[in-house]
């Protein structure tokens, strides 16, 4: 059985700058203050460690079932433990594709017997991602996984009256649909961001107005039927144009951004190298500095990683080969840190709003995303700001191997992350099997 | 010379270097015995993913003029019907101890990839990619507008001066961005003309003029060189212009703007040529056109290259001439 002993965490740092004590007990944050004692209690030195509040991911591929080469629910949700997430959102496009009760229960059950972190399943918005007819939306809002995002993810819902009627139908359970915004037509075999690159490299563009005239159309009917919108993976300056003004209409869209999104620019594909192969592609710097603005002023309201594990052959062969897709729940937060925290842009309370609360609640997921207070679930991550290091695959814990950061110097590293009121990860090292707290 | 991938990574003296290299294998191929012992012992692989007869037997020509081992390994199957794998058939090869791979494949940048990879450790010579580059194809351009322009006294020299516009489906030619990047490391000025929907979306960075009208071009920079682009089939199915009729007439050579030229000016194209389409018969048979002369540079160049990557520095080239030595 899981081993409850309480922990104390001394003089963490929060995210709005007080220092603190955190007594962690049965699943909670029992306390809070300075000088409090550790009688009874596993003591940890959090001097120089920022306490969030556990990290959630919107956009997670979990890849089980159908892909489990790539990764598992146990793989990914070690992987998230790893980068301080207490909960992910597992997008539907596995096979089958969870667009039933069935499989959404099945990975929601999943998420729960591995124990590292929460697993809440999105329901696909078409039968089999296919964009032709509804998913069983309203049984995957009724089911145990209790399913309130819907998204075909790896393929946008095009058919503008079949997205209209997805936003209005999934209002009866407060359900969200995200969209992967990307006009087919637009982006036949694209390979990259149209553009000077993709012309001197002769790769077949994806253009920037692919993604920004889909989040226009979404918008406008978003506002059209008074439902929701959330947008995947926004990576253009113009898509940031384009959600500012549906905002300022009072449209109600949210939109989330990558990390690597924000850190990398399309000059890395010079190299021809596929790790830096993605959808949407990487993109030019003035996209990275507009998306660093609009996070930094609220166009963009979270991150989310878009974790998406490739075997080694899906990216060791030429480029137009191969998989688009990135690892990056392991990196996520000191990727954030190095672009857009140490760049000024955002302070540690805008990173747990945009990487924990915010997230929370457009996911409509309660019990994470919390402030540390007392009372509080005990979902926390506790992070080094100032540990800076060369990202290699040792820090990886998930199955894939498919990361961009490989090699590159990043700023800090999760330390412990706590899910449940225990410790997934400790000291950086994830904790074993049998010591996370299932079930 | 470890691998020839790109013309962009070429600098000037690299340029004149092979071209002048390639005079001398001109020289080889005039002689009854055509042959030199350059490469004997070493392993040239054509690796062709795509089929392309005369670009192939141009390489094979080549190797064998040098006295290599030729192998033709054509590769089914495209990297997105994923047929034969590139690093499985590079493994193999490595295996079969190729000691240099010239690669055609679909996939822009895959010689790279093959370079880079590890899979594999001959150089590698890009004979075509997607539609990146093909420095070859470029190389023996060059090689024939110099030898135009400069006859016996070609060696050296570079091409300053030498107006060269080039015709036709630019966004998809790899031979374009070859000749974009080498003439003008070479010091000639290089117009492009095309349909604006066959125009890549961002050409600041290149060192070239646009012009999206044919006769406005040939008005404003009378070209030295006229270099005509084909029009490929899957082309004229995707609506990047109404029909072949309306390209013709506005991007074509026909015989009215031939008369039009200046007398000097040369009419190359890459092969093969669809006359009536891009270039009238009477341009394509014409005593200005050099299409037969770049078949035959083209092994000259491409001997110069196999020369250049596998025998390098660290052989002393073998006779015929003294030249040679001093050149290479
Ligand atoms: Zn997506």
């Amino acid at each position: 059985m899981n081993d409850q002993t309480p922990f104390l965490i001394a003089g963490a740092t929060l995210a709005d700058g007080r220092r603190t004590d955190l007594l962690v007990a049965d699943g909670l944050i029992a306390e809070t203050g300075t000088g409090l004692s550790s009688t009874g209690a596993r003591r940890i030195d959090a001097d120089g460690l920022i306490a969030l509040p556990g990290l959630v991911d919107l956009h997670t591929h979990l890849r089980e079932p159908g892909f489990e080469p790539s990764e598992t629910v146990l793989t990914g949700t070690r992987a998230a433990a790893a980068g301080g997430f207490t909960a992910v959102f597992a997008m539907a496009n596995t096979s089958p594709v969870a667009d039933t009760a069935g499989v959404v229960e099945q990975v929601h059950r999943l998420g729960q017997d591995a124990g590292y972190a929460y697993v809440q399943p999105i329901g696909a918005v078409t039968v089999g991602l296919e964009g032709r007819h509804l998913a069983e939306l309203g049984a995957m809002a009724s089911s145990r996984a209790r399913v309130r995002v819907f998204s075909d993810d790896g393929h946008c819902v095009e058919d503008p009256l079949l997205m209209r009627r997805a936003l209005e139908y999934v209002k009866s359970f407060g359900g969200v649909i995200a969209q992967h915004a990307q006009d087919s037509r637009l982006t036949v075999e694209a390979q990259m961001n149209e553009g000077q690159v993709s012309s001197d490299l002769g790769l077949a563009g994806w253009p920037a107005v692919a993604e920004e005239s889909i989040i226009a159309r979404d918008v406008l009917l978003a506002e059209h039927v008074g439902s929701r919108v959330h947008i995947c993976h926004l990576s253009t300056a113009g898509s940031v144009d384009v959600v500012r003004w549906a905002k300022a209409r009072g449209i109600a869209v949210t939109a989330e951004v990558t990390p690597h999104h924000l850190l990398l620019t399309e000059e890395l594909v010079r190299s021809y190298d596929p790790k830096y192969k993605v959808n949407p592609p990487l993109r030019r710097a003035e996209d990275v500095e507009a998306l660093r603005r609009g996070l930094a002023d609220g166009t963009i309201d979270i991150v989310a990683t878009d974790h998406a594990p490739h075997p080694v052959e899906a990216k060791d062969c030429e480029w137009a080969a191969a998989a688009n897709g990135m690892v990056g729940l392991e990196s996520a937060l000191a990727v954030v840190q190095a672009a857009v925290v140490d760049t000024g842009g955002l302070d540690w309370a805008d990173v747990a709003r945009v990487l924990s609360a915010a997230p929370a609640t457009i996911g409509g997921l309660t019990g994470f995303g919390h402030e540390l207070t007392a009372g509080s679930p005990a979902e926390l991550t506790l992070y080094d700001p100032n540990d800076p290091h060369e990202f290699t695959a040792a820090d990886l814990a998930g199955r894939s191997g498919n990361s961009p950061y490989l090699d590159m110097q990043l700023p800090g590293r999760v330390r412990y992350t706590f899910h449940r009121g225990q410790p997934t990860l400790a000291d950086g090292a994830l904790r074993e099997e049998g010591l996370v707290a299932n079930g | 010379m470890r691998h020839l991938l790109s013309t962009r990574d070429l600098d000037l003296a690299d340029a004149i270097r092979l071209l002048d290299v390639a005079e001398d294998m001109a020289t080889v191929s005039t002689r009854e015995v055509k042959k030199l012992p350059a490469l004997r012992g070493k392993t040239v692989v054509n690796l062709f993913f795509e089929n392309s007869t005369r670009t192939r037997i141009s390489f094979e020509a080549a190797a064998k003029r040098l006295s290599a081992d030729v192998i033709n390994f054509s590769a089914s199957g495209s990297s997105v019907a994923k047929g034969e794998s590139l690093k499985d058939t590079a493994q193999t090869l490595a295996a079969m101890g190729a000691d240099a791979v010239v690669l055609r494949h679909p996939s822009s940048g895959a010689p790279q990839s093959l370079a880079d990879s590890g899979w594999i450790d001959a150089g590698v010579i890009n004979a075509g990619d997607g539609t990146h580059e093909h420095p070859t194809q470029a190389l023996l351009d060059a090689f024939t507008i110099r030898r135009r322009m400069h006859g016996a006294a070609s060696r050296g020299t570079n091409l300053s001066g030498v107006a060269v516009t080039i015709v036709g489906d630019i966004l998809h030619s790899r031979v374009a961005r070859s000749n974009v990047w080498l003439l003008t490391t070479l010091g000639a000025q290089v117009t492009l003309v095309a349909p604006p929907t066959l125009m890549p979306v961002n050409m600041t960075a290149w060192p070239v003029e646009v012009e999206y009208d044919l006769d406005r071009s040939l008005l404003r920079t009378p070209p030295s060189v006229l270099m005509m682009l084909r029009v490929q089939a899957e082309r004229m199915s995707g609506d990047f212009f109404p029909n072949t009729r309306e390209y013709s007439r506005r991007w074509g050579l026909d015989d009215e703007r031939l008369g039009r030229l200046p007398e000097d000016t040369i009419v190359m194209h890459p092969g093969p040529m669809n006359r009536g389409l891009e270039i009238s018969a009477a341009a394509a048979d014409s005593a200005r056109s050099t299409v037969r002369e770049q078949v035959t540079n083209g092994v000259s160049v491409r001997m110069a290259a196999l020369y250049l990557l596998l025998a390098g520095e660290r052989l002393s080239p073998p006779t015929p001439t003294s030249r040679m030595r001093a050149t290479t």
